[in-house]
């Protein structure tokens, strides 16, 4: 496929998935109705539900896919390992401890942004084990031991915050935070994370030519004069703001970031810069259909969306496990 | 009490010569130090015990969003609802709700305590139940009829001329988008202040989860939340939603308060609440 035949695909999907978003709610809304309602409709019930219900639902799904599809594909490219994902290697169980620990001392509500940043504070720690743990080129063994590690400290102090929390409802929330949902989230939250993951976008995508180059191996990087030093630092600060951000607002959603760069690559010839946006629509586009599942399968349960991402998610995970095993054989 | 008998009829004689043992066999069996280890019965108890009778209550009864009677508990020491720490208490009687955890109950009876379980009131007749059977508890009946038949009597006066005023909708919404139906306590809080429940018209007699977008179409007259927790939740954050704020620029929205939670005459300062 060629990469135009392909970015208008995924933007098609990508579309009609967001359309799909607005016009599926426990309501049972008119098609025609909603979307005059979307447009045109001032303070009826109607133009409420469509305008500051389901309109920040389908903005924040389409904005957190985008960021946890970059952001798994650039951390791939980087470590030239298919097994580095955010959720995985907990980068966004950081960022979630990261959001929890503002969230409950009050430090979040002491100026606009404290909350996004505080979930990309945890996010930068994450990474910045990350990499020191299992090293640019790591075996994907260490790896995957770090992240566990990782993940397993990150779960548990959240879940410690959460426990010593005053508020009776925190503690039952530990699901909230491991899994992520989108239920009942605002345009305020939209505002919130919104401008944080589009920075993180623009870090990343500075470090599409030297993840293209780096294929070739350090040494050629550095001899097409391309700075391995800058790009580690874009990379961090990019992978932590766009998922600290969307973590702080919607929970650690998890395998996005491993499936969608898996399903991509092969249509994208194997360029890591390519994949970066087929990556980011991709994202996107399975963060919104996942979302509409959950309202599908179990509308008044609040099945949340890391449920969902990790039943797709997973098998694919064991195929990932099962063939990078002949590495070590 | 005071019984006037003619001499000539024994039948009569005889009964109030039992009910003399028996009401004397009940003083001695009142129980000398209870413990209350749940929410509702610390209130029941502390508006019905004899002085130096409650020994103890729950530390829930001292704080204020739950417990109408905080200021009361202060003067009581607390439990944290635990075998042990009620145990060495050396209580006679404890009394409990019926959601009290099973083991701590199991573990009590089984040193020999006797536990007394008040299941949850969902209505006024409960209410008046519940004051009659902490009284029979605790070894003070009449006291607690009496209080059964004053809150009976409350309820009817204030219940005559709620009918007028069912035409306004209220919707209940509480943490996780949670609402009460009909047949729960808050249901016929906003009954009796003349308040139609929008549960019930979306099929929800006992409450459940309501959508946030089916609250906004169904367009209530009132928004009653339910008071915030210290610390945060995500739980809460729905009642901060725009899409709430946007609701109740056009209807009343009010809060409910410790007088809500616990079936005690208590909550007729909730009625009163509601309707002005």
């Amino acid at each position: 496929m060629t990469p135009r035949a392909l970015f208008t695909s995924l933007s098609v999907l990508l579309v009609g998935l967001f359309c799909a978003s607005l016009l599926i709610g426990p309501a049972g809304l008119g098609i025609g109705e909603s979307l005059t309602a979307l447009i045109a409709g001032e303070d009826d019930p109607l133009a409420l539900v469509m305008q500051e219900i389901r309109l920040p639902r389908a903005i924040l799904g389409a904005l957190i896919g985008v960021s946890l599809g970059l952001a798994g594909a650039a951390m791939q490219g980087y470590l030239r390992n298919p097994l580095a994902e955010p959720g995985l290697i907990g980068v966004s169980g950081s960022a979630a401890l990261g959001a929890v620990l503002a969230l409950q001392t009050g430090v979040a509500a002491s100026f606009a942004l404290a909350l996004p940043l505080s979930g990309l504070a945890g996010a930068v720690i994450g990474v910045l084990l990350i990499l020191m743990l299992a090293g640019p080129r790591g075996s994907s063994m260490t790896l995957i031991l770090a992240g566990i590690a990782i993940s397993a400290l990150a779960g548990a102090l959240t879940a410690l915050v959460l426990n010593l929390s005053p508020n009776p409802f925190a503690t039952s929330e530990i699901v909230f935070w491991m899994m992520g949902s989108l239920a009942d989230r605002s345009m305020s939250h939209v505002w919130l994370a919104g401008p944080i993951m589009l920075v993180g976008w623009g870090m990343i995508s500075l470090t599409a030519r030297t993840l293209d180059a780096l294929t070739l191996g350090e040494d050629a990087t550095s001899a097409l004069g391309l700075s391995l030093t800058a790009t580690r630092l874009w990379l961090v600060l990019g992978v932590a703001a766009s998922v600290g951000a969307a973590t702080s607002v919607a929970g650690a959603i998890g395998f996005v970031g491993l499936v969608v760069p898996h399903l991509m690559r092969p249509l994208v010839g194997a360029r890591p810069a390519r994949l970066l946006w087929a990556s980011a629509l991709g994202g996107a586009s399975m963060v919104l259909a996942a979302d509409i599942a959950v309202r599908l399968v179990l509308p008044d349960r609040d099945l949340k969306l890391g449920v969902l991402m990790a039943l797709v998610g997973a098998p694919l995970f064991l195929h990932l496990i099962y063939k990078t095993r002949r590495e070590f054989a | 009490m005071s019984v006037f008998v003619r001499r000539s009829d024994p039948h009569i004689l005889a009964a109030v010569a039992a009910l003399l043992i028996w009401a004397g066999a009940a003083m001695a069996d009142a129980p000398k130090r209870v413990v209350s280890i749940n929410l509702c019965t610390d209130q029941l108890a502390m508006m019905l015990a004899a002085p130096g009778q409650l020994v103890s209550v729950s530390y829930l009864a001292r704080d204020r969003r739950s417990s109408a009677m905080a200021d009361l508990a202060e003067g009581y020491p607390v439990n944290r609802g635990l075998a042990e720490d009620v145990f060495l208490l050396k209580p006679d009687l404890v009394l409990t709700g019926d959601h009290t955890t099973p083991a701590t109950v199991a573990m009590l009876e089984r040193l020999g305590v006797r536990v007394e379980r008040f299941s949850l009131a969902t209505d006024f007749d409960q209410i008046a139940d519940r004051l009659r059977q902490m009284g029979r508890a605790l070894g003070r009946e009449a006291m607690g009829a009496a209080a059964a038949a004053r809150f009976e009597a409350d309820v009817a006066g204030l219940q005559s001329d709620a009918g007028q005023r069912m035409a306004r909708r209220a919707a209940l919404y509480y943490a996780n988008g949670y609402t009460s139906g009909d047949d729960t306590l808050a249901g016929h809080i906003l009954a009796a202040a003349g308040l139609a429940n929008i549960a019930s018209e979306l099929g929800m007699p006992a409450g459940g989860s309501l959508a946030l977008e089916t609250l906004v179409m169904a367009g209530p007259d009132a928004l009653i939340t339910a008071e915030r927790f210290e610390g945060h939740s995500r739980s809460e954050d729905i009642l901060n939603h725009g899409v709430l704020r946007r609701v109740a620029e056009s209807a009343a929205r009010s809060t409910t308060n410790a007088n809500w939670v616990c079936g005690t005459p208590h909550v007729l300062s909730a009625i009163e609440g509601l309707r002005e």
